[in-house]
């Protein structure tokens, strides 16, 4: 080839270009996260067990053998069958019955739905909260930071439990008998969020008070940005690892805090039936030999929150720069 | 002298410092002064500082770390509010005495041609945002709405007219280097065709050879685009190669104001001197160089009198009561030293003629 000179000197300035949505996959798969993932065997086992689950619970209408809700096909003589493999286990019972011949398999895929639907949900609105003013707190500083840290102070003397039944009680007391039933699921969550917000705005006003003190938020105020776009376009980009870290660990304890309030009889309503709701209703059976109804349901749960944990555990290592 | 363009064009001030002073309360909390009686103590970052920037110039203001140079740039440009006098620009008063009474309007068109160059440049760019979005922001921030074509083409020629590509803007901050950042910063600083650029020691967390690339590149954008600098540095050398005039800070003060050829061939005030012969220089290998005697007073508890009497070898009983004021010297240009003022400055060895 023949080198011209002047080549391209006339020619039009390549356009920018944003990198298409396959060259940004594969970017992220050859990135330091995918790398450390595809490195680590627990993360790797606990990313396709957490998924098998959110498959089960995801798709639990059409995987289900049964529809443990649907009274119809109910049939009280299949009650308290054991699971399969045991002597008078039925086929098509799986794991066994219940005390209603309901379907432990399929009430286990049922329950983790709403246990799912309760924690994510009851993390996002924790991390909403947490973050917002958190970073409130950080950049603005003063009496604005001094009362929200008070704020925090005083909620994280007492155990997140007893705010939520707190909040659960008082929403029970406020609500017409009635209408509690079908907003018990939104009471949970809000009383789940609200009891956990803390720790997102400690970690979020520590990263903000750091952030905020470099060039680069100084540099967008001489320009003219106004405190909300630094707040929301400068530094929560900037702050937000940690919190990522802090909410996926805290997915799993949301749940266990559902399964706790469920098992105390104060969570979903029996309708909705959650995990911990199936475990405190097998409960009543342990002791009568009828053990698969607990304690498969304790499985599940103890499954899934370890995997989130176990999850949560190679995110925090990954994200951690010095540990790289 | 050095650029008699500049001298040319300059005329009318741009900018005017008015005694101005900002003063940091450093006070333990008040429930520590309550119970252990401690009483309130204010740092004196500047105090009292009078400088005027006409159009075209470029003012360099030199000193040791901690004298206060770094806080009258973010005076200047409002990052900071000034506790005692007056800044004014363009005929408007930004800040101090009289701002409330100016117009609203006139202080932000005002604002939006003044930009400031950083000195980190791995600090002054959001890690975390794309380059055509960092040198977007001014434009989006001050005009609103502008299409998006538009906005690429703008961004575009700004990142090629600091030698950088127009494809470069889809990257993100760290896949630049240190002088290549140093571009992008002044690509943003230029995004709303500012007249004025505060740039606090831009090339100090430079490699050398990439600092001259930058301070070239600064002075053909002064040339082109006829900008106004206060250029802050703790470098003589780089001051000496882009300033028209300099102002020596010492302790929150101007204690020399002087054309740069003035102030490096026949420095006034004892401290300028002291400065200039510390600078290693590589003509002059073999000559023994002055270490700057003596530490910087602490600026919770300056010296009374002239604050520099305590490493002068000059100063007398005047000196430690009453502070200088700045004033014309014999050589030109201003400095602030009574032993300037009364003559007894001594000849110095190894200067020119």
């Amino acid at each position: 080839m023949s080198v011209r000179p002047n080549a391209g000197a006339g020619e039009a300035v390549a356009v920018p270009r944003l990198p298409s949505l396959a060259e940004r996959l594969r970017g992220a798969w050859d990135g330091d996260v995918a790398y450390s993932f595809r490195r680590s065997p627990v993360a790797v086992v606990s990313a396709i067990v957490l998924a098998a689950c959110l498959a089960g619970a995801l798709f639990a209408p059409w995987l289900a053998p049964h529809n443990p809700f649907d009274l119809k096909t109910l049939n009280l003589l299949d009650a308290l069958s054991p699971p399969v493999w045991q002597e008078g286990g039925k086929p098509g019972y799986l794991l066994g019955t219940d005390d209603q011949g309901r379907d432990v398999l399929s009430a286990i895929m049922y329950g983790a739905r709403i246990s799912l639907l309760v924690g994510l949900a009851s993390v996002a609105l924790a991390v909403v909260m947490g973050v917002s003013l958190g970073l409130l707190a950080g950049y603005a500083g003063g009496k604005i930071d001094a009362f929200i840290m008070r704020v925090a102070d005083v909620q994280l003397s007492f155990p997140a439990i007893l705010i939520a039944l707190l909040i659960d009680g008082v929403a029970r007391a406020a609500l017409p008998r009635d209408a509690h039933g079908d907003v018990a699921l939104f009471v949970l969550i809000l009383a789940i969020g609200v009891s956990n917000w803390v720790q997102y705005a400690r970690t979020v006003r520590g990263s903000t008070m750091v952030e905020k003190n470099k060039e680069y938020v100084q540099a967008a105020r001489v320009i003219g940005v106004s405190s909300w776009g630094i707040m929301g376009r400068h530094l929560l980009p900037n702050v937000m690892g940690p919190v990522l870290v802090l909410g996926t660990i805290n997915i799993a304890t949301a749940i266990l805090t559902e399964a706790t309030l469920s098992f105390l009889g104060v969570g979903v309503p029996p309708t909705q039936p959650s995990l911990g709701t199936l475990i405190r209703v097998g409960n009543d059976f342990l002791f009568s030999g009828e053990w698969w109804i607990t304690i498969f349901p304790g499985v599940a749960l103890v499954v899934m929150v370890l995997s989130i944990n176990l999850l949560g555990d190679w995110l925090r290592d990954a994200l951690n720069p010095k540990l790289r | 002298m050095t650029h008699p363009l500049h001298h040319a064009a300059a005329g009318e001030v741009l900018l005017e410092l008015v005694d101005v002073a900002r003063w940091f309360d450093v006070s333990p909390p008040w429930l520590n002064r309550v119970l252990e009686r401690k009483p309130r103590v204010l740092l004196r970052a500047v105090d009292g500082v009078d400088v005027t920037i006409r159009r075209g110039e470029t003012l360099g203001l030199v000193g040791e770390s901690g004298c206060g140079k770094s806080t009258v740039a973010r005076l200047i440009v409002g990052l900071y509010a000034p506790t005692r006098g007056s800044i004014r620009y363009d005929g408007v008063t930004l800040a101090g005495q009289g701002a409330e009474a100016a117009d609203a309007g006139a202080q932000r068109q005002a604002r939006r041609s003044m930009q400031m160059i950083f000195q980190d440049p791995y600090a002054s760019l959001n890690p975390r945002w794309r380059v055509e979005d960092i040198v977007a922001e001014p434009i989006r921030v001050q005009e609103g709405d502008v299409a998006r074509a538009d906005l690429d083409a703008r961004v575009g020629a700004l990142l090629e007219q600091v030698g950088l590509a127009a494809a470069d803007g889809i990257k993100y901050p760290h896949q630049f280097s240190g002088g290549q950042r140093q571009r992008i910063s002044i690509a943003r600083a230029l995004a709303v065709n500012p007249a004025f650029l505060v740039c606090d020691e831009p090339t100090s967390a430079l490699d050398v050879s990439v600092q001259a690339q930058v301070l070239n590149l600064m002075r053909e954008l002064q040339q082109r685009l006829g900008l106004t600098y206060l250029f802050i540095s703790h470098n003589l050398a780089v001051v000496h190669h882009i300033a028209d005039r300099v102002g020596v800070m010492y302790l929150g003060r101007i204690v020399e104001l002087a054309p740069t050829r003035r102030l490096f061939t026949q420095p006034q005030h004892p401290y300028t001197r002291m400065l200039l012969d510390a600078v290693p220089d590589l003509s002059m290998t073999g000559k023994s160089r002055t270490a700057v005697a003596g530490e910087v007073p602490n600026p919770l508890d300056p010296p009374p009198g002239c604050t520099f009497h305590p490493r002068c070898p000059l100063a007398d009983e005047r000196c430690r009561r009453e502070v200088p004021k700045l004033l014309p010297a014999a050589a030109g240009g201003e400095a602030a030293c009574h032993a300037v003022e009364d003559g007894r400055l001594p000849a110095r060895e190894g200067a020119p003629a």
